[in-house]
């Protein structure tokens, strides 16, 4: 039969085709051999030969990782090195990410070693600060990959933490509950989703647009009812209770790990949950499916009886809940209060996690814990005087998602329909 | 309107043609039927009762399917999961857990009980157009349709694949179901109808039964005589205009589209490059204007090096452009005509300069050009989204021909285009050979091709396998087209296909 032979011919021409020379893998492996000697030549001359400790509990007593910081700088910085020429004699493609990441993790550490020499950085308290300082970007990109797999955009994801931020504030404040606030964040994330959903899947509004008209809606009306009715008496409408933490028994004693997963709060807890759940849901049940196929191809969908608007309200909705619980961070876990624009641009970079961690719920996860990080060690950076600046750091989330946009690391690309709005021909 | 009044009757275990040409309603009619579009009036009646289809859900409730001109594939699936795609197996759970293996195994089931090979875990963004289109009918059978509608489904396939599938369309119809086949291809209606309805301007004009003569039925479609046949005397090649050399084009993906052609067109000949779809031609039309750069590989025109040149440089160095995609390349639908008849030379004289436009100069010529290629539209001053697609493309070829040219590139110069103004195309395109000008014609059909062409040349997978007489049997062209050399056909000697000869 034809088919048979069509398969031959294809394969014959694939392998005779003579390859790119400059391919990912080799772009990949310069990069990590440049930022290796990087790391090696600059920080390795730059940091004092003393010793770095990088202790489990919270002072500079008890066990502690140590090594000189000297030596580990350029010996971390040799480890990028060594896996950007791996990459470039090459290596099978499956190695590709782990070499990339061994690299990349290289490079940070080799970066810790200057920082930390002569000095000592609590490793617990580093982990589940990054945790915590990611727990809101965790939230928002779970929302930005609900709406847009399903083929809506949503640049609304710092209006939908805003609006949670002030509903959670209010509402925790006159009912004395942290769940009825963090109840009511949700409800004030759905509130913009609404708004974001019905301007862009029934009257076709284009997304971007009406996502960034509604985080100035969020920031408008969150900040005139911050000043006439929370700051004129705040004890009664802005002092919200604040979230605690629950510590799990057993495995709370688990070292590292114990005090930073089971030693936390209930949100942290719901983000991984969610994580888990959006990450099984999409790809292995009915619900997932659909979802994809209405983000890849809509008409497709629509042509095997499936409501593609009805299912993209649903998930920009849910969306929505699952934002606005994350802008509860920031007055039930972060601070006791709402200020004026507190979010400060947090919905930005949980959208660059969205983007960084390519559409997947567990990218999403891996690249807010990243961000996380990065903001985490801004703080400690600034704390011991580092001479870096700590804009450096918070510039990394920016960064990176340029980085990740402009293809360097794997392909980027965003589900097919996302940002069209389905019309019936 | 695209449908007035048709009435339309399937019985069961029956192949029932729906012929008539691009535009003609066929397509609208049938995205009534499945529940896409709402009829103003008229009733649809299924095995006794009346229904009405708000949405394809309730189309296929009532055992309708649909194979559609463009396939509603998503790409990134697998093929089990498209198949699945809105009539999962699940386990239960509240978003319904997927049961993979069920849908795996219904998948062969369907495949294996009607022939039609399919592989359930491939990504259909990695399959052949022939085997998408297996795809799409398996998709519609694993959901126990006892109407299957197919729009246009030869279009994409090569002559042998649409021997399969009307032998597919043959066993579906003995096991009882109907399958209504929309077509405008004559030769194709005959070989496989039982009864043949022809619709005209979104009426029904008649009915017809196979043995109806070609000539009658295209007469029947187009609302007068016609002539099938294109009217040319023999070509006198003379100096090779265009030359192609080792040509490698990548499409967007970075995937080699044209992989190493070597290919002449000389003046005063038609050479038709004949392939299925998505085989290359495309980008290699494209790398010939300028509007992507080849990787490797020459291309020059009366020996100018044209790779490396902008567009509108090669343009006006005298070559003619029909694009293949009319509505986004080929004109600007909110212009009118006369604004469309000089896209390319509005900075010129006498149209105006690099400040101004001569309205006068270009209302003249426009009205001069409207007649001379027949154009029927209200006015030079009306937008030509509103012509009709045959005129629309007429005003294509009237402004690519009036630039002294010395090379003409027709990318599918009829596709949409209503069957009287095919004629007027294809006598424009053999005038132009006949004054000298080297014409490249570029179609996914052969008969257009066989018709046109002096010589032909097969493109499959990026390569040109053989270059043969339009006299050549359409079988062998067929095979060809499908990728087999080990035919009889003897591909021209320095032609890159000879050395891919027996991989079959």
């Amino acid at each position: 039969m034809s088919h048979i032979s069509t398969a031959t011919e294809q394969d014959l021409a694939e392998a005779t085709a003579p390859k790119r020379f400059w391919n990912r893998q080799r772009r990949l492996g310069t990069a990590l051999v440049a930022i290796g000697v990087l790391a090696a030549a600059l920080f390795g001359a730059l940091a004092p030969s003393e010793t770095a400790r990088f202790t489990l509990s919270e002072d500079a007593e008890g066990a502690a990782l140590s090594i000189n910081g000297q030596l580990g700088a350029v010996l971390f910085g040799i480890v990028a090195i060594g896996a950007g020429v791996a990459l470039l004699v090459g290596v099978a493609k499956r190695w590709q990410t782990t070499l990339l990441g061994l690299g990349i993790v290289g490079f940070v550490l080799s970066f810790l070693c200057w920082q930390v020499a002569g000095k000592f950085m609590p490793l617990v308290d580093t982990a589940s600060g990054s945790l915590e300082l990611a727990l809101p970007l965790i939230l928002g990109a779970l929302a930005g990959v609900l709406g847009e797999r399903s083929g809506v955009v949503n640049v609304a994801i710092e209006g939908q933490f805003l609006m949670g931020a002030f509903a959670a504030a209010l509402v925790g404040t006159m009912a004395t509950s942290v769940w009825f606030g963090l109840l009511s964040a949700a409800v004030g994330g759905a509130l913009i989703a609404a708004m974001l959903a019905v301007l862009a899947i029934r009257f076709l509004v284009d997304q971007v647009v009406v996502g960034i008209v509604l985080n100035l809606f969020a920031v408008g009306v969150t900040g005139f009812l911050y000043e006439r009715l929370m700051q004129p008496d705040a004890q009664s409408y802005n002092t919200p209770p604040q979230m605690e933490t629950w510590r799990i028994p057993v495995l709370a004693d688990i070292p590292v790990i114990g005090p930073v997963l089971f030693e936390t709060n209930f949100l942290v807890w719901l983000a991984l949950i969610l994580v888990v759940a959006i990450h099984f849901g999409l790809s292995r049940t009915r619900w997932g499916l659909r979802t994809r196929a209405v983000g890849e191809h809509p008409t497709a969908a629509d042509t095997v009886g499936i409501r593609v608007r009805g299912l993209r309200y649903a998930n920009v909705l849910v969306g929505g809940l699952v934002a606005g619980a994350g802008g509860a961070y920031f007055t039930l876990v972060a601070t006791g209060s709402f200020t004026k624009n507190m979010t400060s641009g947090a919905g930005f970079i949980a959208l660059a996690a969205l983007i960084f961690g390519r559409w997947t719920p567990v990218g999403a996860l891996g690249a807010a814990l990243f961000f996380g990080f990065a903001q985490k060690l801004a703080t400690y950076l600034s704390a011991v005087g580092s001479p870096v600046p700590s804009q450096f750091l918070n510039m990394l989330p920016y960064l990176a998602t340029i980085v990740a946009v402009a293809g360097l690391v794997g392909r980027v690309r965003a589900p097919a329909a996302d940002g069209q709005p389905y019309l019936k021909s | 309107m695209a449908n007035d009044h048709i009435d339309l009757t399937v019985e069961p275990g029956e192949v029932h043609a729906l012929l008539g040409e691009n535009g003609a309603g066929k397509s609208t009619l049938m995205n009534q039927l499945y529940g896409l579009l709402q009829p103003d009036s008229g009733e649809i009646v299924v095995d006794g009762t009346p229904r009405t289809f708000r949405s394809p859900r309730d189309a296929i409730a009532a055992g309708i399917g649909m194979v559609h001109q463009h396939f509603m594939l998503v790409p990134v699936f697998t093929v089990a999961e498209n198949i699945a795609l809105g009539a999962e197996e699940t386990r239960g759970g509240p978003l319904g857990w997927l049961d993979r293996r069920r849908s795996r195994r219904d998948v062969l089931e369907t495949s294996q009980r009607y022939g039609l090979p399919v592989d359930p875990d491939a990504l259909v963004e990695n399959l052949p157009v022939g085997a998408q289109q297996r795809v799409e009918i398996v998709k519609a059978l694993t959901r126990d349709v006892d109407l299957l509608i197919l729009d246009e489904p030869t279009a994409v396939l090569t002559p042998q694949e649409t021997e399969d599938l009307l032998a597919v369309m043959r066993g579906l119809a003995e096991s009882g179901k109907s399958v209504v086949f929309i077509t405008h291809k004559l030769k194709e209606v005959r070989a496989i109808a039982d009864r043949i309805t022809v619709i005209r301007r979104g009426r029904t004009v008649g009915t017809a039964t196979p043995d109806t003569a070609e000539d009658e039925l295209a007469a029947l479609m187009v609302g007068r005589a016609v002539s099938l046949e294109v009217q040319k005397t023999p070509a006198e090649p003379g100096r090779p205009v265009l030359k192609l050399s080792g040509l490698i084009v990548e499409d967007d993906r970075g995937v080699r589209a044209v992989d190493g052609v070597d290919l002449v067109v000389h003046a005063g000949e038609v050479l038709g490059v004949a392939g299925v779809q998505g085989n290359g031609q495309t980008e290699l039309v494209e790398a010939v204007l300028g509007l992507r750069p080849p990787r490797a590989g020459t291309i020059q025109v009366d020996n100018e090096d044209l790779v490396g040149m902008s567009t509108k440089r090669i343009l006006r160095s005298g070559v003619g452009y029909v694009p293949e995609d009319r509505s986004t390349d080929g004109v600007v639908k909110e212009f009118t005509v006369a604004e469309n008849l000089v896209l390319d030379m509005y900075d010129r004289a006498p149209y105006g300069n690099a400040f101004r436009l001569d309205a006068r100069a270009i209302a003249t010529s426009a009205a001069e050009r409207i007649k001379q290629f027949d154009v029927r539209t209200p006015s030079a001053d009306a937008a030509v989204g509103t012509l009709s697609g045959g005129n629309q493309q007429k005003v294509v070829v009237a402004r690519e021909m009036s630039r002294p040219l010395r090379l003409f590139i027709a990318a599918q110069p009829t596709r949409g285009v209503d069957v009287g103004s095919v004629e007027f195309i294809h006598s424009r395109i053999v005038h132009e050979r006949d004054v000298g000008t080297a014409v490249l014609v570029v179609s996914s059909e052969l008969d257009e091709i066989i018709g046109l062409a002096d010589r032909i040349a097969v493109m499959y997978r990026g390569r040109i396998l053989a270059i043969v007489s339009p006299d050549t049997p359409r079988e062998e062209i067929g095979l060809l087209m499908a990728g087999i050399t080990d035919g009889s056909a003897a591909p021209e000697p320095g032609t890159p296909g000879a050395a891919e000869k027996g991989t079959t």
